[in-house]
């Protein structure tokens, strides 16, 4: 390769994209072919599109180019995204990776899609996820499995695997995710991007379809803590129509990108460096901290004592919560119905029996019994006062420490089909990431090296609203180090 | 806390989710395995815990008992499986 030549549409960040395109050096409408004739290409490799919307994305794109020219442009004016198949598109199939919503038609865009979409962002699709966000593989999708770009017989990680997969192919310079988990942060560790899971509240979950109300949170996914720092700062932002929405201003994230790590103390919890760590995986984090301490940081062992609860607290609360919001799916209103059925009940059941697969019938089922009379102080009420426990564990290490860094996941992506036929084994990959939701903290993956051919993650956590700090924290160590500009040779 | 194919019917019933008689040990299996996972939770004492329903422990907020949106019946019932003279259709259930 000429190193004087310019790089490639595709080989560049969003922040890159947007300079180019303020330059006049390309129109989005080329911008937006390039990545759809890429798309077009290694979708059907990679099944990380569900639906592609190259059509709309080539008027959005021309309306883009026009608004430039009229001098209304703004930095993500013209940049084409993916939207995570849980956010609701006005008019386009909107499937969450289920059955049970393959024919729906999103009769209006989530608060997400239409923030973006003012700010003159183009749509190539929308991505595959596992259904309704359950999973950490992508392999619970209707659709089938999103396939590893870094190596095609691993998983891509969940639930956003699909929007990962795109972004570390170079499909996509940026997508949205969810992460209710560990969704978005897992899989931009196991694909080599970079993730942030905002504080709970900071981006309204207006039009995302609901899994686990209390700990879901939108998020963007790019290549670098910059082009997070972007997408986020449109994403966010008060909604009247998200009762859970908070009201605060949003700060410029860019603006704080550069702050130096003079004096930045992080923690690193004795907890998360223990048993079932892969050891090349700590290897790995072990290196990122060194390289934070020669950018001025210093690093501490701290506690989190109640961590290994947070697996089994999750596994109450989000089933819980998924059986009252996926009640909603009952074959009248809208979403898959069933052939002739004999009698209301009929209806209901065979409808919901054809239309969701077998993880999220479990996690209905789990929620269903947690919540079912005899049971409720048993399962949800301890899991509520075991997430208190969680949340003060954080409380007191962020009295000690700026931020807290380890592994985004125990260990790189495992193969396809590994841990598909053992629900258990799966939910441990999130072990790592459960606890932040649970708090409602933000928490970020950035690529930090790699085992062999696949990505390791280092998922930072900040306090209530530190998204500013986790990203500046993150683009100091992605401007001392290249992990986050390797590209999976196969699409280079 | 093991559970059955009779307690797994149950459940269904409750969650509206018609099992197969064929995949009920399967998910009583799993079911059993994941309520093992989340009885976990025992080995810690929560007494005088508060329990934690939101993380910023905020509170519901509340706006004017006025009409916010349009009447979108028919944009809505667009999309539904069934729909007749604006009504959702379902069989019969009053004999």
């Amino acid at each position: 390769m000429n190193p004087s030549a310019p790089a490639a549409m595709h080989e560049q960040t969003i922040a890159q994209l947007s300079a180019g395109l303020a330059a006049g050096q390309f129109s989005s409408a080329e911008l937006t072919r390039a990545f759809l004739e890429r798309i077009e290409r290694s979708n059907p490799q990679l099944n990380a599109f569900i639906t592609i919307t190259a059509a709309s994305a080539l008027a959005q794109a021309q309306a883009a180019d026009v608004r430039r020219r009229q001098g209304q442009a703004g930095p993500l004016t013209g940049i084409p995204i993916a939207h995570k198949d849980i956010f609701c598109t006005h008019g386009v199939r909107t499937s969450c990776g289920s059955r049970m919503l393959d024919r729906f038609i999103a009769p209006y865009d989530a608060t997400v899609v239409e923030r973006l979409n003012t700010a003159g962002a183009v749509m190539l699709g929308k991505t595959n996820m596992d259904e309704f966000a359950m999973g950490s593989s992508n392999e619970t999708s209707f659709y089938g499995p999103v396939r590893n770009p870094w190596d095609l017989n691993a998983v891509p990680g969940g639930s956003s695997g699909g929007s990962a997969a795109a972004v570390a192919a170079r499909l996509a310079p940026g997508a949205t995710g969810t992460d209710t988990g560990g969704s978005i942060r897992q899989p931009a560790a196991l694909c080599g991007i970079t993730g942030i899971k905002p504080t709970y509240g900071r981006v309204s979950r207006w039009g995302m379809i609901a899994y686990a109300s209390s700990l879901d949170q939108g998020g963007p996914m790019a290549r670098t803590a910059e082009d997070c720092a972007l997408l986020l700062a449109t994403m966010a932002g008060f909604d009247p129509r998200d009762s859970t929405c908070v009201d605060r201003p949003v700060p410029d994230y860019v603006a704080g990108l550069n702050q130096p790590l003079a004096g930045l103390k992080i923690g690193l919890p004795k907890e998360y460096f223990g048993e079932g760590l892969d050891s090349a995986v700590a290897q790995v984090v072990e290196a990122a901290m060194a390289e934070y301490r020669t950018l001025g940081a210093e690093t501490v062992e701290i506690s989190l004592p109640n961590s290994q609860l947070a697996i089994p607290a999750y596994y109450v609360v989000a089933p819980a919560e998924c059986s009252s919001n996926l009640a909603r799916f009952d074959g009248v209103r809208y979403g898959h119905r069933c052939e002739n059925p004999k009698d209301l009940l009929d209806l209901y059941t065979r409808s919901r029996a054809e239309g969701f697969g077998a993880e999220v019938q479990r996690r209905i089922l789990v929620g269903a019994f947690a919540l079912s009379a005899g049971y409720y102080d048993a399962y949800y009420l301890k899991a509520q006062q075991i997430r208190r426990l969680i949340s003060n564990d954080f409380h007191r290490a962020f009295e000690q420490v700026d931020v807290i860094a380890g592994p985004t996941s125990p260990t790189v992506a495992f193969n396809l089909g590994e841990k598909v036929d053992d629900p258990i084994t799966m939910y441990l990959s999130d072990i790592y990431t459960i606890a932040v939701n649970l708090a409602g903290l933000p928490g970020l993956s950035l690529p930090a090296g790699f085992v062999g051919q696949r990505p390791v993650g280092l998922q930072l956590i900040g306090n209530y609203f530190a998204e500013e700090r986790l990203l500046n924290v993150a683009h100091r160590y992605q401007q001392a180090t290249n992990w986050h500009q390797r590209t999976p040779a196969a699409f280079a | 806390m093991s559970l059955g194919v009779a307690e797994v019917a149950k459940i269904a019933h409750l969650a509206r989710l018609a099992i197969r008689t064929e995949d009920a040990p399967a998910y009583a299996r799993n079911l059993s395995a994941i309520l093992e996972l989340v009885e976990q939770m025992n080995a810690v004492d929560t007494t005088g815990v508060a329990p934690m329903a939101h993380p910023l422990d905020m509170a519901q907020r509340l706006r004017p008992d006025e009409v916010a949106e349009p009447n979108q019946r028919e944009r809505f019932q667009s999309i539904a499986p069934r729909v007749e003279a604006g009504l959702y259709l379902v069989p019969k259930v009053i004999e």
